[in-house]
């Protein structure tokens, strides 16, 4: 299996006709990923790059039989639309937009504890580069060729530092079997410690790199869920050494305001919980090399 | 987005929290009679600006006279007041608020922030009032009593009523109590703030409760649907530069060094910041023009960045993704056409078609020097610095 995507996932765009819904929709295609439709409410029955439209998420699962979806619509209406995609049954929906209101993120979280741990759908983002899984699919906005076929797992709020760790493997020739951005805002979908426990699972990663930054209670919650569970070994760089305190660093979520949640401190809580810090942000490659070279 | 304290206790009044008398002035000569009109013999006049601790910069003085009032009002407006929150430059003060000294019996401390661990919003209490929260988690932490409200079903009557038994508050005054901390609770959720501090919440010698201080702040990505908030905006407040950017869609914190920042994504931003400590040199500023880093946006992060004069050396650091590195260098060629630049530029470009990037800034004949990773442009612009 690879981690919540693969070969099979089929895709819906929601927010399909929009410029954006539509210029990705065309990149993930090209890619290879299965993408089988769209939805945009009032254009259902039409085409759009030759896939068909549906009014609503309902319609296009029960047409195309689609298990995951990616979020191109304002901000505004984010909310609206990922709750709409749990209702309808999709298994895992990206949701790049930036700009959701915290209090919209709470509310779709809760939302979705109607469903059983089964039938939950897992929400990835907002705010974020999305998900791929190099040479199966890709279900997000990134440059796809900087990311060669491999067994290191990538997780990063940050989409362009998630770019630059998925190239500095490729110039040491490791590959990536899944990387999935969960992106820079204070309430996200899914947590650090929510993918790392995918990959632990996962029979085609060997090792996970988490790129974190200041900010929130996230990295230190993955790291202590790793030194209690996890066998495969965890590497991590934390951005923002410099941040100043109190200042959000262009991510809504990046923002130290109690302890734990500076980087110095970070990596301090991570080194204890056994994982190996990548100590600046040029070094990622390497350091993932060094810890696979002692495996 | 953040509000003064004027702001703060007019929207808390609104959600039943009671606040002492007061009015807003702009100058000296209204100060007197809005004195005379507030009534009582005791006035405390305070300066209005966004930030914290301004009792200790002076920026709060306690007066007997309406002509007090006026003196106070005058040596404070158009003041620049430096606290421990506004860093060196400090912030101008172009508003006076005016209110009736209180009778205070006892200081106390609420606040409510979004608790991101359990997601959900957590109101913090304690009896020792006017103490900032850092300095009582350092000194009292037992004094501390916290509640998680669950936002699907809001804050309930007990929660606010075990809060308030917690303080150690009075029986004939539960009531007032809890109906107050719930008045916070709603403006903090339905108004779509991040924070809401009332410091000191204090009980008066005539029993009242009263939101003496007030913090809030907001949103940003909700005021869209806040307008009655979103107007409270006080941009004399904000950093010249940070609004120049946000008007323009870049994300920009101004910093202490002389290394300008160019980057695009928030993480590489602050990736490359850390490199450029660690080549031994300081950022002037985060700047982020967003992961797209559409030529149009690095022309505007290149004016905005030679606005400073700080700024010794500059590095463009681009990941491109979808956006070539082609394009990139053609918008910064472009940039330079438009802006004239007299100090020493770094550019690292990585990602889609980095070569044809490369080669285009080097046909461009911009004077520039050109870094390969993260860490080459880091110490390629600290040796710039040097030279």
């Amino acid at each position: 299996m690879t981690v919540l995507v693969d070969k099979n996932s089929k895709i819906i765009i929601q927010g399909f006709t929009g410029k954006m819904g539509s210029f990705h929709a065309d990149e993930m295609i090209k890619y290879g990923s299965n993408v089988v439709g769209g939805v945009t409410p009032g254009k259902g029955g039409s085409k759009h790059l030759d896939l068909p439209v549906f009014n609503t998420v309902k319609d296009a699962v029960n047409e195309t039989g689609a298990d995951a979806s990616i979020l191109f619509v304002p901000p505004a209406f984010a909310a609206d639309s990922a709750m709409e995609a749990a209702d309808a049954g999709i298994k895992i929906c990206v949701a790049i937009v930036d700009g959701i209101p915290s209090h919209d993120m709470i509310r779709i979280k809760r939302y979705m504890r109607r469903y059983t741990k089964s039938s939950k759908m897992t929400l990835v983002g907002p705010n974020c580069a999305g998900i791929i899984s190099p040479g199966k699919s890709m279900l997000g906005i990134m440059p796809g060729h900087i990311y060669k076929e491999g067994r290191i797992g990538i997780i990063s709020r940050s989409g362009t530092l998630g770019y630059e760790a998925a190239q500095q493997l490729k110039n040491l020739n490791i590959g990536v079997s899944t990387s999935v951005g969960i992106g820079g805002d204070p309430i996200n979908g899914s947590s650090f410690r929510d993918i790392i426990e995918k990959f632990e699972t996962d029979d085609e990663t060997d090792a996970i790199l988490m790129i974190g930054e200041i900010g929130g209670p996230q990295e230190v919650a993955a790291g202590e869920f790793a030194k209690e569970n996890m066998k495969k070994p965890v590497i991590a760089y934390i951005a923002g050494l410099t941040a100043p305190k109190g200042r959000v660093m262009g991510h809504a979520g990046a923002i130290v305001s109690a302890y734990g949640e500076s980087a110095i401190e970070k990596v301090e809580i991570l080194k204890e919980c056994g994982i190996t810090i990548s100590k600046n942000p040029s070094v990622m490659g390497d350091t993932v090399k060094s810890v696979l070279e002692k495996m | 987005m953040d509000i003064h304290e004027y702001q703060a206790k007019k929207i808390l009044s609104n959600f039943g929290v009671t606040i002492p008398r007061g009015g807003i002035v702009y100058s000296p000569e209204n100060a007197e009679n809005k004195a005379r009109e507030i009534g009582g013999s005791r006035w405390v006049v305070k300066a209005q600006i966004h930030s914290g601790a301004r009792g200790k910069a002076g920026g709060i003085i306690v007066c007997n006279t309406p002509l007090e009032v006026a003196q106070a009002t005058d040596k404070l407006l158009g003041k620049k007041l430096v606290t421990n929150q506004t860093g060196p430059e400090g912030k101008i003060v172009n508003r006076i608020y005016i209110e009736e000294a209180t009778d205070i019996e006892k200081e106390l401390y609420l606040g409510l922030v979004f608790d991101r661990s359990s997601e959900s919003i957590m109101v913090v209490a304690s009896t020792e009032g006017g103490m900032s929260v850092e300095e009582i988690s350092k000194e009292k932490p037992e004094t501390i009593i916290r509640s998680k409200i669950e936002v699907a079903v809001g804050m309930q009557n007990f929660q606010a009523r075990e809060l308030a038994f917690g303080l150690g508050i009075e029986p004939d005054l539960i009531r007032r109590a809890s109906d107050t901390i719930i008045g916070c609770y709603k403006a903090f959720s339905e108004l779509d703030a991040t924070m809401v501090e009332v410091n000191p919440l204090v009980i008066s010698k005539q029993k009242q409760i009263l939101a003496l201080d007030c913090k809030m702040s907001f949103d940003n990505n909700a005021m869209f649907r806040r307008s009655q908030v979103s107007e409270l905006r006080d941009k004399t407040q904000e950093d010249s530069k940070e609004i120049f950017a946000s008007d323009r869609g870049l994300n920009y914190v101004s910093l202490d060094g002389n290394i300008g920042n160019i980057i695009n994504g928030a993480g590489l931003a602050m990736a490359s910041m850390d490199m450029i400590k660690l080549a031994g040199g300081a950022p002037a500023n985060f700047l982020d023009v967003g992961g797209g880093a559409t030529p149009e946006k690095i022309v505007k992060a290149f004016k905005l960045v030679t606005m400073d004069e700080k700024v010794k050396v500059i590095l463009v650091n681009i990941f491109a993704g979808i956006n070539r590195c082609d394009w990139v260098a053609e918008g910064i060629v472009d940039a330079l056409k438009k802006i004239e630049i007299k100090v020493p530029l770094v550019i690292r470009l990585a990602g889609t078609n980095v070569e044809k990037g490369n080669k285009i800034l080097k046909e461009s004949k911009i004077n520039y020097i050109e870094a390969n990773t993260l860490e080459d442009a880091a110490n390629k612009a600290v040796a710039a610095l040097n030279k």
